[in-house]
């Protein structure tokens, strides 16, 4: 038996542009369990960086239900939201999204500034986790020192560092080569051995493959059941 | 929180060198051009304020011009301004002109002045040698003089002239001591003076009016309403003529400067802080500026967990830590360009301590006011617009 830690029950978007009302999520039924390695797939437009919002925090459903760690996510003060992305979420984006001042260390004791950990213990759990990620040596290198693969490195530990629910990751492969992408692939794996629970959105089906599980999206509806062999 | 924020905004403030330092200028200028002119104003003040009240501040100066039918004021007169209360002394002066003579040789045209002990009393540096008129040659009427630096000199050829005779009128005086020397620039020459009791000039060479005196007050506070009842008195003296004095209250005269001054440096000060609303404008157009080119970094910084009022508070403190360092810098210039022309036209050169805080709290004020608007632009962003404008 494993521990649901993320449901939604008929889950819907709407988004009003002009005078037209756009339904973007057409009823989503989704669950997830602490461990998975979930990969939604799907083409650009298909409401799948609607799901990654929602499932992030972001934004919030026009209607239904979405359970987070027990709690249900609605429209909430946005201080509320920020407080549950900062403990429930790790987000990788495509683009890094790294602050180029900052060093490689400082930018993953980024979230742990908002989460109010003092300022010696963000620098032992950043450096242990650049450590984890294979940085242990780029520390205080700022990203236009790394490579691509290293600076999705670094966000991954980012992502890691407050050890939070769900790790959500936006297209992380998107913005790198092929063999990057597969090593970036392997990490992902590796984590998800060590028993951390991922979301990957993705549009390309052989990234969508590294996941346990797979689930795709087109024209805002969920197609569940899709395994990983 | 607040120390990472001030150290981001101090690394942003750097990384930004040219861009900073040019919109740090207008804060500069503005600072320092208000703590300048405020500081150059108030140390003229003082300067002034100092030299008026040397005179002494606690003095209504009498000048009696007299009426067809009385031309000065009687010892009766005098008298009941005595009476008065918070008087502390009257110091009254008849002047005329006269002869002097000794041995034979004669001076002419030498002014005469008859003062008494209170004069004496209350200015410093009269005479150079020999004693002062004092209370008993005021009250026996003594006819003892004072005399000038060039009546000593031409009379007294090698004699000391202390304890000589010297012929004031006609009437046979004791020299007692002699008058400090006066430069050209002086108000009265001493010189060619001598200075006898007023009472001997009233009771001996026969003078009827006292042309002028100055009322020492007691208590500085209540300089107004004594000045108003010498006023009462003097115009009861003229029969109700008020053209027959005039009185001057040097207290009144240091107020009507120090107002006049502090109107003067409101003036120039606040002309001085529109360049600061300037300044502020421009502080503003550069956080608007950051807050664009940083549009993904808020976005982000909200994704991992930064509440509005976080990111509120980070671009607040940029722009106030801006205005901090610009006004730090704008006060050491103002206050030496305020130095500098303080030793050029050689008034007082006074630094308070509500100068630092005037330029300081300015600043910070500046800082909190233009980046306000900024600062909850960022805050309200939304985090997936801003995200996505990479």
């Amino acid at each position: 038996m494993s521990e649901k830690i993320l449901e939604m029950k008929n889950l819907v978007k709407t988004y009003i542009m002009g005078d037209e009302e756009q339904v973007v999520l057409k009823g989503i039924d989704l669950q997830i369990n602490r461990g998975d390695f979930l990969s939604v797939l799907g083409p650009s437009g298909s409401g799948k960086s609607t799901l990654m919002n929602i499932i992030g925090c972001l934004d919030v459903p026009t209607s239904g239900t979405y359970y987070l760690s027990g709690e249900l996510i609605r429209d909430l003060p946005e201080a509320a939201l920020s407080h549950i992305r900062n403990r429930e979420i790790g987000f990788i984006f495509q683009q890094f999204q790294l602050l180029p001042r900052l060093s490689a260390q400082k930018n993953v004791e980024l979230p742990l500034i908002y989460a109010g950990v003092p300022e010696k213990e963000r620098q032992q759990r950043s450096a242990h986790i650049l450590e984890r990620v294979g940085l242990a040596n780029k520390m205080k290198n700022r990203p236009n020192q790394l490579s691509g693969g290293q600076q999705q490195r670094v966000a991954i530990a980012r992502a890691l560092v407050t050890e939070p629910t769900i790790l959500l990751a936006d297209e992380p492969t998107g913005a790198l080569d092929q063999q990057t992408g597969h090593q970036i692939m392997g990490l992902f794996k590796e984590l998800y051995q060590e028993g951390k629970t991922i979301v990957m959105i993705t549009h390309d089906a052989d990234v969508a493959k590294n996941g346990s599980r797979i689930v795709r999206i087109v024209d805002g509806n969920l197609s569940e059941g899709v395994y990983n062999a | 929180m607040l120390k990472e924020s001030i150290k981001m905004a101090l690394e942003n403030i750097i990384s930004n060198k040219m861009r900073s330092f040019l919109t740090m200028l207008g804060i500069i200028i503005g600072v320092g051009s208000v703590i300048a002119l405020i500081t150059i104003v108030s140390g003229a003040t003082s300067t002034v304020t100092d030299q008026v009240a040397s005179m002494g501040a606690n003095t209504v100066t009498v000048q009696v011009q007299g009426t067809p039918l009385k031309q000065g004021l009687t010892q009766g007169d005098v008298n009941k301004i005595a009476e008065l209360s918070n008087i502390s002394g009257i110091a009254p002066t008849i002047s005329g002109k006269t002869t002097v003579a000794f041995n034979g040789n004669t001076m002419d045209e030498i002014s005469l002045q008859g003062k008494n002990d209170v004069y004496f009393e209350n200015t410093e540096d009269v005479i150079s040698s020999g004693r002062i008129i004092n209370s008993i040659d005021t009250e026996n009427k003594s006819r003892v003089a004072l005399i000038g630096k060039d009546i000593a000199d031409e009379l007294y050829i090698g004699k000391n002239p202390i304890g000589q005779e010297i012929k004031i009128g006609g009437i046979t005086y004791n020299v007692i001591g002699i008058l400090q020397e006066s430069d050209s620039f002086a108000s009265a020459d001493t010189n060619n003076s001598v200075i006898i009791p007023y009472t001997t000039a009233m009771g001996v060479v026969g003078a009827k009016y006292i042309n002028s005196m100055t009322v020492y007050i007691a208590d500085e506070l209540l300089a107004d309403t004594t000045t108003r009842q010498i006023e009462g008195v003097l115009t009861k003296a003229f029969n109700g003529d008020e053209d027959g004095y005039s009185i001057v209250n040097m207290q009144s005269i240091l107020d009507t400067i120090e107002s006049m001054t502090s109107i003067l440096s409101m003036m120039l000060g606040g002309i001085a802080s529109i360049s600061l609303v300037v300044g502020g404008i421009g502080i503003m157009n550069m956080m608007l500026v950051s807050v664009t080119e940083r549009t993904s970094e808020i976005g982000l910084r909200k994704a991992l967990g930064a509440e509005p009022k976080q990111i509120q508070l980070q671009f607040l403190i940029e722009s106030v830590v801006l205005c901090l360092i610009g006004g730090i810098i704008g006060f050491i210039l103002g206050v030496s360009l305020a130095w500098v022309v303080a030793n050029l036209i050689g008034t007082s050169f006074a630094l308070t301590a509500s100068t630092v805080v005037l330029a300081i709290g300015f600043s910070a004020i500046i800082g909190v006011v233009f980046g306000f608007m900024p600062a909850r632009k960022a805050s309200r962003l939304n985090p997936i617009d801003a995200l996505r404008s990479i």
